[in-house]
């Protein structure tokens, strides 16, 4: 079993050196396991993590009460009946769980710390458990039979501490025989805990940024338009080609909605390069917007369906006034999830429709096309027509491979058909390189283990949570570094790439070790310096 | 005795059906307001009718995930089956042939349905992480399940009852008779643990049996980009926006 003291330095064995200290005492990563045996129980191993509560003015600021209400075990109770009305996920998986124990080997969080409440099966029960008090007979004559609980303050801070430490990477509805996804029940206790006034403070400050200027990041258009310019003079001085990264251009063809971090944070950054290259080297105009600069939803992670949906219309607006034909996402995960699959139902960017308002964008967009596509799709697509010219051997001094991002592999798809989502970027990473490696096939494709940073947990009090997290990750990755010597893992996430750039140094690895795939394409693409 | 036993089946099959019957009628009638199949998933109809056959039959998620509780759920549920198909005899008149054709089947089923029972219940009490997750209400579902096929067994194989009187019982019952039934413990704790069942069906995690089907991670059709989902509560907030 892993022993938690083990000093970081030890952890890896294969880099003892290469290990950078932590940056607080307490923060360790826990020791690779020999074999992938499940940890024994650790009763209360994480009941010290405490993420942030919101402060009034940040739950405020997006229509949440700002602090616990008066009366909020009734609120929350009250809340939690509004949504098993509202969403059959929820009805039904509160129901259909018979305790298997299928799950609870699956989560990254258990394997990473050991307590049992981050086993899925035991973090869907801290709700279930009130679920069956108020709603149904035997919790309500027999509470003690079923695992019954009060509405309390104690299950309060449970569901706050534990719901803090689910990345809703759905990894658990994969091999639930009923296809109970942990997800939605977390999603479901968040907006309960939003509705009463108990925010988590990370994700309610982004959603004002969001609501306010426009990006999780809260860069103003100035800003953005700065930091395009420096990439145009950069991708210039470095290749000869005046690639143009335009913004709030009226009339192209291509509106390019990406993750606010690849305006400014590394790896991120490269992919935005590679995205302005590929299209510069097909000819496609484009454009990003100052508006719906930011593709992240982090709607999504509370659960909120308003918030969600006032969030993406910002894209639909943007969309509408620059009278693009094209939407295209950039390399984000929980966006490409929002974007795929929840798009054409929140602002009718899709296609289908037979409303008003949702018949109102699509006329405008080009059918030829899906929308909304992800950039992997839009350079593959390019690269099959012939369109893209590469240097392979640009990118020798990588050995590559691709570390699925939970909610493109098991919350969307790309492509024609299921499981495009896994081929596309690896097909584009085989056509850009020519040293590619697959992670074992336990962590890959639709089994792939979240970068254990997502789902609005990306937060510096996390980090101990976050570095525990990323160990079954970490482990599949250390196996290939040994045998096959791999040094770069690609991925289409920018809090993939965030997390992974503050983890690695934990378990001995460079931070540089991770980036996107758009960043070996701009690595390898051949551009037409006179265009 | 025997016209407890008829007002105790009467209001059983009354809870079960009725208490199901609800069930799916509320699971029904909740929108699933986002498209949230777990993918890879069908991007067709028949694909999603396959994709649900392959879970409810073969369990085939289970299988990915845990070998042991996979053979041993399987094996308990496919036992279970046979087990009621060959119970049908008690109910028809004349038997169908296909009926007639499993009663030996059904009868080794039994065993099979017990030793089933008897592993996930070992992995229950055995597993720390099974065991921190089982409620008291979990053993006593798998102590009423395997009292029935014990008692069950039992009648078969050590203290016979008069099966002719209890199919005799049965056939009444659906015509509202009541005919005599035998005066036999072991057909008593047998029966009376059947009608628990029943009564707890709708108010008990065996609600994942209709559960399953309205699973959305397992039977939405993969396809948000060619069609706009959109429940009613939800599309009343587009009159604002």
């Amino acid at each position: 079993m892993a022993d938690e003291n083990t000093p970081v330095a030890a952890a890896p064995a294969a880099k003892p050196a290469a290990a950078k200290p932590p940056e607080k005492a307490k923060v360790v990563a826990p020791t690779y396991r020999e074999f992938p045996t499940i940890p024994a129980l650790k009763l209360d191993a994480m009941v010290e993590s405490n993420p942030y509560v919101a402060a009034a003015g940040h739950n405020e600021a997006i229509g949440f009460p700002g602090t616990l209400v008066d009366g909020w075990e009734q609120k929350a109770v009250a809340k939690m009946g509004e949504l098993l009305g509202k969403y059959r996920s929820l009805r039904v998986y509160m129901d259909a769980c018979v305790h298997c124990g299928a799950c609870t080997d699956k989560c990254h969080y258990f394997i990473g710390t050991g307590d049992p409440k981050n086993m899925p099966v035991a973090r869907q029960d801290l709700m279930r458990s009130v679920y069956r008090r108020y709603f149904t007979l035997p919790g309500k004559l027999f509470p003690k039979l079923v695992g019954a609980r009060d509405m309390s303050k104690d299950v309060l801070d449970d569901w706050f501490r534990y719901y803090n430490q689910c990345s809703e990477c759905r990894r658990c509805s994969v091999f639930c025989p009923y296809g109970i996804d942990t997800a939605e029940v977390t999603m479901a206790a968040k907006e309960i805990m939003h509705s009463v006034g108990h925010g988590h403070k990370y994700v309610n400050e982004i959603i004002g940024k969001v609501h306010k200027i426009g990006n999780n990041l809260g860069l103003p258009g100035p800003a953005l338009e700065n930091t395009l310019e420096g990439l145009e003079e950069d991708v210039l001085e470095d290749t000869g080609a005046a690639v143009k990264y335009p913004l709030d251009m009226q009339g192209a063809e291509v509106l390019l909605v990406t993750p606010s971090a690849d305006f400014f944070a590394e790896p991120h950054v490269d992919s935005l390069i590679g995205y302005g290259k590929v299209f510069h080297a097909a000819g496609i105009s484009w454009t990003l917007s100052s508006k719906a600069s930011e593709a992240g939803n982090f709607g999504m992670f509370i659960g909120n369906y308003e918030q969600m949906q006032k969030i993406a219309m910002r894209v639909r607006e943007a969309a509408l006034e620059l009278g693009v034909k094209r939407i295209v996402v950039g390399e984000c995960g929980h966006a490409w999830r929002v974007a795929y699959a929840f798009w054409n139902t929140l602002t009718g960017i899709g296609a289908g429709a037979n409303d008003p308002f949702a018949i109102q964008l699509q006329k405008q967009l080009d059918p030829n096309y899906k929308q909304p596509s992800h950039i992997c799709e839009v350079t593959w697509d390019l690269i099959q027509a012939g369109r893209l010219k590469f240097n392979k051997e640009a990118n020798d001094h990588r050995i590559v491979t691709f570390h699925d991002s939970c909610n493109v592999a098991r919350g969307s798809r790309m492509g024609e058909y299921a499981g495009g989502q896994f081929d596309i970027p690896r097909n584009i990473i085989r056509a850009v390189a020519n040293h590619y490696v697959d992670m074992s096939e336990a962590t890959t494709r639709e089994k792939t283990f979240c970068c254990g940073g997502g789902g609005g947990l990306l937060t510096d009090e996390l980090l101990d949570l976050r570095v525990k997290g990323a160990l079954p990750r970490m482990e599949a990755l250390n196996e290939i570094v040994q045998d096959k010597g791999v040094n770069f893992m690609a991925t289409i996430c920018a809090i993939c790439k965030a997390q992974f750039t503050k983890v690695l140094p934990y378990y001995g690895f460079k931070m540089s070790m991770v980036g996107g795939v758009h960043q070996l394409v701009s690595t390898a693409i051949v551009l037409n310096s006179e265009q | 005795m025997s016209l407890l036993f008829a007002l105790l089946f009467y209001g059983a099959t009354l809870i079960l059906v009725g208490g199901v019957a609800y069930r799916i009628y509320e699971y029904a009638r909740t929108p699933a307001p986002l498209k949230i199949p777990t993918t890879p998933a069908p991007t067709t109809t028949g694909g999603v009718a396959l994709r649900m056959f392959r879970e409810v039959v073969f369990f085939e998620s289970l299988f990915k995930s845990n070998l042991w509780i996979w053979a041993l759920g399987w094996l308990f549920h496919g036992a279970l089956a046979l087990v009621l198909l060959r119970h049908l005899r008690y109910f028809t008149e004349p038997v169908n042939f296909i009926i007639a054709f499993i009663q030996p089947f059904g009868m080794y089923a039994g065993f099979a349905m017990a030793a089933g029972l008897a592993g996930l219940w070992a992995r229950r009490l055995l597993v720390e992480r099974i065991r921190y997750i089982s409620t008291p209400s979990d053993h006593l579902m798998l102590a009423l399940l395997l009292g029935i096929a014990i008692t069950g067994l039992a009648m078969k194989f050590l203290m016979h009852t008069d099966v002719v009187a209890v199919k005799s019982f049965f056939l009444g019952l659906m015509v509202f008779e009541i005919n005599p039934l035998p005066a036999h413990p072991g057909l008593y704790l047998h029966l009376g643990m059947v009608a628990l069942l029943m009564i707890v069906f709708p108010v008990s995690k065996l609600l994942h049996a209709p559960g399953v089907f309205f699973s959305p991670t397992r039977n939405q059709v993969d396809n948000p980009r060619e069609t706009r989902h959109l429940a009613p509560w939800a599309a009343k907030f587009e009159a604002k926006n």
